[in-house]
C-alpha cells in the first residue's frame, strides 16, 4: 500500500507550464495522486450537484409550460411568457411592496439595532454582566418560527393575552393585533429583533474586540471624551464589518424569510402579507403552477444577485472593503 | 503613561460625570433587554403550569397560584404527539450525524491548498449561498427522487450548509501542518490522518455545528410543510403549529373539525417544542462564539 503511494508520490519532473492549460497526463496523474481526497469528497459533490446544481437545470421550466408526465425537456417552450405574465399580474406592485417594505424594515430598524446593541454591550464594563446579557439576548435565536409565532399568538391572544390586554389597555381599543393589518408590520419587525438582534452581535463585538486599544489612550490623552471615542475610533474600526454585513443582507432583501411571513398570515392579513416566498409556495406548491411560479422564483434570485453585486460595486466604488 | 497603564484601566481613568450617567444608564437598559430577551419565554412556562382558569382570568403571571401538570399529562398521553415528538428526535439526530459526516468529508479535502480543482469546487459552492433556484424546482427534484413523504426529505436537501462547510474548512487548514505530515511519514493515509489526527483536534468546532445542525433540523418547518403530506408523518413543529394557530383565523384552519385546545395545552407544547433546544444551548454557548469566528472573519 505504502509502496504504491510512494511511487505515485513522487512525480517526474514536469513539462515547463506555458500559458496553455496543463495537459491531460497531468489531470491524471493529479487524480491518481489525490484520489483519497476526491474520494471523501463524493458524497458531498454529489449533495451539490442533486439538491442545488440540478435544480437549478430543473428552472427552465419557468421558460417552459411544464408538465410532469412530459418531464422537463418534454415540455414546449413558451419563452418569457410567465414572466410577462407575472409582471402584468394585477398582484404584482402588490408583492412587491410589501416584499419591499418588510425587507426595508429589517435593514433598516432591525440591523442598526443590532450595531447599537454590540456598541452598548461594548460599553459595558462588568464583564459577568456583559456575559450574562449576551446569554440571554442569543437565546431566542434558537427557538423555531413556529415557537415565535405561536408565542406572539399566546402574548397577544384575544382577552387574555398580557399583551393584548396591555396595550388595548393603553390604547383604549379592542384590536385584535394578530388579524389586524395595520399590526402585521410592527409584529413581524417586533419579532425579527427579539429573534435575531442579540445574535447579530456577536459579529460586531467579535469586531469591536479587535480594536487596538493604544488609539483609546491616545485619545484620551487628547482629551476625547466617551462620545468621541465611539464616534471616531470605535465605529470607523468597525466600518469594514458593517459594509460586509449590508453587502449580505442586501442580496438577501427579497428572501423575506418564508416560515415567518407564512406563520404569521391569514385570512384577514393578506393585504400586508403576502409576499415573494408566499406566493411561490401558493401558486407553485398548493396551486400547482409549477413554471409559473419558477419563473417568480427565478426573477426574485437574479434580482438578489443583482443586488448583491450592485452593493459590492458601490462599496468598492467608495473605497471600502467588499466581499468579492 | 506607565503608571496608568499598570492596572490596564486607562480609558475609565477619565470620566466625566455624564460618562458616568451614562454607564448607570447603559445597565439598566441592557438588563432590561436581556429579561424582555426571555420574559415571554418565562410567562408561557408559568403558564403551562397554571390552571385554565389562572391563565383566562390573570392576564400576567410568572407564578402560578396553583400548579398543576394537567397540560403536560393530556399531551403526553396524547399518541398523535409523542409519535411527532419521538420522530422528530430521530430525525434530528439521524439527519445531524449524516449531515455533519458530509460536511466533515467535503472540508477536508478542500482544506488541502495544493488539491486540484479547489477553487473552482470552492466557487461553486458559495455561488449556491448567493443564488439558488428557489423553492419550486427543488420540490421538483425532492419529489422526482421519490422523497416525498419520506423523512430523507428533512435531511439530505439541506445537508451542506455551505456556510458551515467554509467555517470548518477553513478550522481544518488552520490545524498545524506538522501533525498530519508526521502521521504521514508513518504511513497513515488521507482517511486515517482525518480519522486519527485532524476530527479528533476539531472536536470543539465539529461540535458546534453538530448542534447547529440538530437545531436546524429540530426547528425546521417549511421542510415538513413542503414534503409532508401524510399528516401521520407530521414532525414536532407541525403539530405545534396546529395547535396554537386553531383558535386563530387562518384558512386552513377554519375546516378542521377539531375544537380548539384548552389554552394550558398550546402552553405545554410550545415549552416541549422548546425545551430540547435550550437543554442544548449551554452546549452550544461554550463553543459558538468561537467556532462561528474561526474562519469567517478571515473568509
Amino acid at each position: 500500500m505504502t509502496a504504491t503511494v510512494e511511487t505515485v508520490v513522487t512525480p517526474p519532473p514536469r513539462e515547463p507550464r506555458g500559458p496553455s492549460r496543463p495537459s491531460r497526463r497531468n489531470l491524471v496523474q493529479d487524480i491518481v495522486r489525490f484520489r483519497w481526497l476526491f474520494f471523501l469528497m463524493l458524497p458531498g459533490i454529489a449533495y451539490f450537484l442533486i439538491f442545488r446544481f440540478w435544480p437549478m437545470y430543473g428552472a427552465q421550466i419557468a421558460f417552459r409550460n411544464y408538465v410532469p408526465f412530459l418531464g422537463i425537456e418534454g415540455s414546449e417552450w413558451v419563452g418569457w411568457e410567465h414572466f410577462a405574465d407575472f409582471f402584468s399580474n394585477p398582484d404584482f406592485p402588490r408583492l412587491l411592496a410589501n416584499t419591499l417594505i418588510i425587507a426595508g424594515l429589517t435593514l433598516f430598524i432591525a440591523f442598526p439595532a443590532t450595531i447599537v446593541m454590540a456598541l452598548l454591550l461594548n460599553e459595558l464594563r462588568l464583564n459577568i454582566l456583559k456575559r450574562t446579557v449576551q446569554t440571554l439576548v442569543y437565546i431566542p435565536h434558537f427557538l423555531s418560527w413556529t415557537v415565535v409565532v405561536s408565542l406572539t399568538g399566546l402574548l397577544f391572544a384575544v382577552g387574555n393575552g398580557p399583551l393584548w390586554t396591555f396595550l388595548n389597555d393603553l390604547l383604549g381599543t379592542q384590536t385584535n393585533f394578530m388579524a389586524d393589518p395595520a399590526w402585521f408590520r410592527p409584529l413581524i419587525l417586533l419579532q425579527e429583533i427579539w429573534k435575531n438582534t442579540g445574535w447579530g452581535t456577536i459579529i460586531f463585538l467579535a469586531a469591536l474586540a479587535g480594536v487596538d486599544q493604544e488609539q483609546y489612550e491616545a485619545a484620551i490623552i487628547d482629551g476625547a471624551g466617551r462620545w468621541q471615542r465611539v464616534r471616531f475610533i470605535t465605529i470607523p474600526s468597525i466600518m469594514s464589518t458593517i459594509i460586509v454585513l449590508l453587502i449580505l443582507q442586501t442580496g438577501q432583501i427579497l428572501n423575506t424569510g418564508f416560515e415567518q411571513i407564512y406563520l404569521m398570515s391569514n385570512a384577514l392579513n393578506r393585504s400586508v402579507a403576502d409576499v415573494f416566498d408566499t406566493y411561490v409556495y401558493f401558486t407553485g406548491i398548493q396551486q400547482g403552477a409549477y413554471s409559473y411560479s419558477t419563473a417568480v422564483g427565478l426573477a426574485k434570485a437574479i434580482v438578489g444577485l443583482i443586488l448583491i453585486f450592485g452593493t459590492n460595486w458601490i462599496a468598492k466604488r467608495f473605497n471600502q472593503a467588499g466581499i468579492f | 503613561m506607565a503608571a496608568i497603564r499598570k492596572n490596564n484601566r486607562v480609558k475609565y481613568r477619565f470620566n466625566t460625570p455624564a460618562g458616568k450617567v451614562f454607564d448607570v444608564v447603559n445597565i439598566v437598559l441592557l438588563v432590561g433587554i436581556g429579561t424582555l430577551a426571555i420574559l415571554p419565554f418565562l410567562y408561557v412556562f408559568a403558564g403551562s403550569l397554571a390552571t385554565e382558569l389562572e391563565i383566562t382570568t390573570r392576564p400576567f403571571f410568572l407564578w402560578p397560584r396553583e400548579i398543576t401538570t394537567a397540560a403536560y399529562e393530556s399531551i403526553l398521553t396524547s399518541s398523535v404527539f409523542v409519535r411527532a415528538f419521538v420522530t422528530t428526535v430521530v430525525v434530528t439526530l439521524v439527519g445531524t450525524m449524516i449531515q455533519l459526516a458530509l460536511t466533515a468529508l467535503m472540508a477536508y479535502p478542500l482544506a488541502k491548498v495544493d488539491l486540484p480543482g479547489r477553487r473552482t469546487i470552492m466557487a461553486l459552492v458559495v455561488f449556491t449561498m448567493v443564488f439558488s433556484a428557489g423553492m419550486i424546482p427543488t420540490f421538483l427534484i425532492v419529489k422526482e427522487l421519490g422523497l416525498l413523504d419520506s423523512y430523507w426529505a428533512l435531511i439530505l436537501p439541506m445537508a451542506i450548509n455551505p456556510f458551515s462547510l467554509i467555517i470548518i474548512k477553513n478550522f481544518f487548514q488552520e490545524l498545524p501542518k506538522e501533525l498530519e505530515e508526521s502521521a504521514r511519514i508513518d504511513g497513515a493515509n488521507e482517511l486515517r490522518i482525518l480519522s486519527s489526527v485532524v476530527l479528533p483536534l476539531s472536536k470543539p468546532v465539529l461540535a458546534t455545528f453538530a448542534l447547529f445542525y440538530a437545531v436546524g433540523i429540530w426547528n425546521d418547518y417549511m421542510s415538513p410543510l413542503l414534503y409532508l403530506n401524510d399528516q401521520n408523518k407530521w414532525t414536532l413543529q407541525m403539530i405545534l403549529r396546529q395547535v396554537t394557530a386553531s383558535a386563530s383565523l387562518s384558512p386552513d384552519d377554519l375546516n378542521t373539525e377539531v375544537p380548539p385546545p384548552a389554552q394550558g395545552i398550546k402552553f405545554a407544547v410550545v415549552m416541549v417544542a422548546t425545551i430540547p433546544v435550550l437543554l442544548a444551548y449551554p452546549f452550544l454557548q461554550k463553543h459558538f462564539a468561537k467556532g462561528m469566528l474561526i474562519g469567517s472573519v478571515k473568509g
